[in-house]
């Protein structure tokens, strides 16, 4: 079962459109509808807030001001992840970005709530605001805490600037990325229901936990009185790990009113209120030997940050762990402005990072008259080049040679800007991607009815990363049971507590805790039955029990689930498993646990325009063991879309004079549509890390983004001869450097 | 008094006029398939059929659809629920992962096929282009429409 190609187990209800999201829910009856008002001003403070207009318009029930919001907890730093923590709203006068909320109107209609939000009159003093990255780059610092509160900011080995210097081949360049949003296509929702004194969230979230955690941190209540309900995300991306103001508005809101009320944010307003991956800039130096063996590698990253709330990008990590050198250096320093923060956009850190590092790679073989793929195997580390530790399974160059293969690698223009098809240029490129692995503590719940069917319990989420599907097939797996014989029920904070969908470590964390939930209730099975004289298992040996097709046999002497249950258990009998915190579990010590991919894109660039087409894309994966062969290559060819959208469109435009993103819907803020995205192929290697957990099974969520866009880019300049490296590579920056139009 | 049809049931509202069809569907008719991604008309996922068109339902005013036929994604499926082949088509080439787009993405394909725009993978993926998917499930969607198509065919 694991590892097949199952179909989606919620494919039905999705194709049906029967799958339920946070704002859909009805059961409450007929809610009242909140619109949020966002500040017109990057920095500043109210100086007046005139909601009377607002409040006598038709249909209005309440309209909330920083006057009148009830007292809100305060973001704790002692909790180790930022999700976790309150995140108060309408706080105070102070504006800190572009679009923070200032009120919230609640009407009957959506239609009244949104009119009445355009009659609330704000008058704001103060600014202006540091809105210009490039012009602000004299005000960086390197911040003092950790990413994620574990990785450190800098990291150096030997003597990078004697190491670099003396190198007899040295690139030294400088490449930026922009703001860039994870704009999921279900907008950011929900929906409060009040319960006597408890609430009731329907809300599209990552972590169930998290969210629980939050509001109750924010609303300052017991986390038992709030009840989570989330078991169909339309799309996260990093943008919904946290809860944001939508939700704790609307959950003052439906507490004052004593009735339902539903938030959902408008596209327009999911640019300011939900989070950014910081615009960067970056120096990579790469010093080689005239071979390709590198001796020193820098990666200096600097990037926005909201002046008031830090993030902190890991851009530079990645190549911590990437290739061999002696001479290291890597930083991170933060230029503050007054922005919307910077918060987690899918593979953080390592999306902008191995799009610099891996162009800047594909600059080092150009110099060297290398071939990118031969430079990559030339510099395959044998040990963790920072940690020092083995691997625990890398598998880079097989990635690399087998993708290059399959794509015809031996076929690449062997000169830039040498090949024509008409009107296009053509060109190809490829790039390496890693990511490091993770794990964190997991529970998971399995029941057996008295039926033989079995039921998994966790509140974990299904983003849209088949959680359903593999838990069902690891259930299945796990208790010998026909998959239809497997119920999987996700996404309630009444159920066993995950850390949920993010850091890709969704699938590797609920699929080890189930099957260890599995394994304690195959034993209970078995020692029921060998000690029930009514069983035809009675008194035989465990050891040689094998569970399939709704039984147990030892021996050759079977008995079904079923029985076992329902003369033992009538009321049907659970067990709970769980997985291991990574700093309880040794292997994350002692090893290096990564994931790993090779990409490899043909593009053509037309020779008049600089119009920039992808023509066919691969990449060629190493994840441990796959736990479904169908959604695993959805998500990798997911990321690997992702890839191109940063290489060739998504940028997110800050208006210098406001603050504002003027990028702000799905028109402007361009991501790959149909048209976009010829044939793309993801091949995952057969493989298994028995480093990673009893499954051997990594996760892969992100790691199709990782160096992708590299891949593009580094096409983009075997086609036309014209390095860009200002990402999005957009037409007019490729056009000066074009040969002249022929006439 | 707006008087249209919803899945062949006749449906009386009194809209306010700054209503949308897509707003309609959800705040009285609990028709929730039919989904609401950027309500200006960019991302697709509001595609319903209008007179056997495919039109996006945000940009639909409500009273716009006085007097015609709207076919939702909740109209798709058999009577007895046995999936129509283009959303089996959906599950069997894996053309959907978060699900949120896909009701779109279907009542586009459907259009496209009854449109002839079906010709080849390029012209799929050109009168597709109107239904966006974050996930990047557009490889999958694409085999899904084509193989829904030939079985028209």
């Amino acid at each position: 079962m694991i590892g097949q190609a199952l179909n989606r187990v919620d494919g039905p209800l999705k194709v049906a459109g029967r799958a339920t999201y946070a704002y859909e829910h009805w059961e409450a009856g007929q809610p009242l509808y909140g619109f949020i008002v966002g500040a017109t001003i990057g920095k500043g403070r109210i100086t007046r807030i005139d909601t009377d207009r607002a409040e006598r318009a038709p249909g209005v029930h309440m309209v909330m001001t920083h006057h009148d919001v009830p007292a809100q907890g305060t973001p704790d730093p002692s909790i180790p992840f930022e999700y976790w923590r309150a995140y108060p709203a309408l706080s105070g006068p102070d504006v800190h970005h572009y679009g923070e909320p200032v009120a919230l109107v609640v009407a009957t209609t959506f239609e009244q709530a949104r009119a009445a939000a355009n009659l609330v009159g704000v008058e704001y003093a103060g600014g202006p605001g540091s809105y210009d990255f490039a012009a602000c780059q004299d005000q960086a610092y390197a911040p003092d805490a950790l990413i994620y509160g574990m990785i450190p900011t800098g990291t150096a080995a030997g003597d990078l600037d004697t190491g670099f210097d003396s190198a007899p081949v040295r690139i030294d360049v400088r490449y930026t990325t922009p703001y860039e949003l994870s704009q999921p296509m279900e907008p950011h929702a929900c929906l409060v229901v009040p319960d006597g004194e408890d609430l009731i969230v329907h809300v599209s979230t990552q972590i169930v936990d998290a969210a629980r955690a939050s509001i109750a941190g924010t609303l300052q209540i017991d986390p038992q009185r709030i009840h989570i309900i989330a078991p169909y995300v339309g799309g996260g991306f990093g943008s919904k790990l946290r809860i944001h103001a939508e939700t704790i508005l609307a959950a003052f809101a439906a507490r004052a009113l004593g009735r339902p009320v539903k938030v959902a944010l408008t596209r327009q307003q999911i640019f300011h209120l939900t989070g950014v991956r910081p615009t960067s800039s970056q120096r990579v130096r790469l010093g080689a030997q005239r071979d390709g063996r590198l001796v020193a590698i820098a990666h200096e990253v600097t990037m926005h940050t909201n002046r008031h709330s830090e993030y902190i990008e890991p851009t530079a990590a990645a190549t911590r762990g990437l290739y061999a050198a002696p001479h290291r250096l890597t930083s991170h320093r933060l230029t503050p402005l007054d922005l919307p923060r910077g918060e987690d956009v899918r593979a953080p850190g390592e999306a902008p990072g191995l799009l610099v590092v891996e162009s800047a790679m594909d600059e080092l073989a150009d110099a060297l008259g290398m071939d990118p793929v031969e430079l990559r195997i030339r510099n395959e580390p044998t040990v963790d080049p920072e940690r020092g530790v083995p691997y625990s399974d890398r598998h880079l160059v097989e990635c690399l040679r087998e993708g290059a293969r399959r794509f015809g690698w031996e076929r690449r223009p062997a000169t830039p800007a040498s090949v024509r098809e008409g009107q296009w240029l053509v060109g190809y490129g490829m790039a390496a991607g890693i990511r490091g692995h993770i794990q964190a503590p997991t529970a998971a719940r399995v029941r057996l009815a008295a039926d033989g069917s079995a039921v998994v319990q966790s509140d974990m989420t299904d983003i849209g990363t088949g959680t359903y599907t593999i838990l069902t097939q690891v259930a299945a797996d796990g208790l010998g049971l026909p998959p239809d014989r497997v119920r999987v029920e996700l996404g309630r904070s009444e159920y066993p507590v995950s850390p949920g969908s993010g850091g890709s470590w969704g699938a590797a964390n609920s699929s080890t805790a189930v099957h260890r939930a599995c394994e304690a209730l195959r034993e209970k099975l078995v020692d029921t039955a060998r000690n029930d004289a009514r069983s035809a298992l009675h008194g035989l040996d465990p050891a040689g029990a094998k569970f399939s097709d709704g039984s147990v046999s030892i021996d050759g002497v079977s008995e079904a689930l079923s029985e076992i249950v329902a003369r033992n258990y009538p009321d049907g009998m659970a067990a709970e498993g769980e997985t291991l915190a990574m700093t309880d579990d040794p292997n994350y010590r002692d090893y290096a646990l990564h994931t790993y991919g090779a990409h490899f894109a043909e593009v053509g660039v037309d020779a008049d325009t600089a119009e920039i087409r992808l023509r066919r894309m691969l990449g060629v994966f190493s994840v441990g063991r796959v736990l479904n062969a169908k959604t695993a290559r959805s998500q990798l060819i997911g990321g690997m879309i992702w890839g191109v959208g940063a290489a060739l469109e998504e940028e997110a435009v800050v208006d210098p004079r406001s603050g504002a993103f003027v990028t702000r819907d799905l028109a402007h803020y361009l991501v790959p549509v149909h048209a976009d995205i010829p044939d793309v192929d993801a091949v995952v290697l057969d493989g298994y890390d028995d480093k990673a957990n009893v499954l051997g099974a990594k996760g892969l969520g992100e790691l199709g983004i990782c160096g992708a866009g590299a891949a593009v880019a580094n096409a983009v300049f075997n086609a036309t001869g014209v390095r860009v490296r200002d990402f999005p590579i957009t037409l007019e920056k490729v056009l000066p450097g074009l040969p002249p139009m022929e006439t | 008094m707006t008087v249209f049809i919803v899945n062949g049931q006749k449906i009386e509202v009194e809209p306010d006029p700054r209503e949308s069809l897509l707003d309609v569907l959800h705040g009285r008719l609990a028709l929730f398939g039919t989904k609401k991604g950027c309500d200006h008309g960019q991302c697709g996922a509001c595609t319903v059929h209008l007179d056997g068109r495919r039109v996006v339902s945000c940009l639909t005013l409500a009273v716009q659809a006085d007097g015609r036929e709207v076919r939702t994604i909740e109209d798709v499926a058999r009577e007895d629920g046995t999936l129509d082949p283009m959303q089996q088509a959906f599950i069997d080439n894996d053309a959907m992962q978060c699900g949120y787009c896909t009701p779109g993405q279907i009542m586009s394909g459907l259009a496209c096929i009854a449109e002839g725009h079906t010709g080849d993978d390029d012209e799929i993926r050109e009168y597709m282009s109107g239904n966006l998917c974050r996930c990047g499930a557009y490889v999958g969607i694409v085999a899904a429409i084509r193989q829904a198509a030939e079985q028209e065919a």
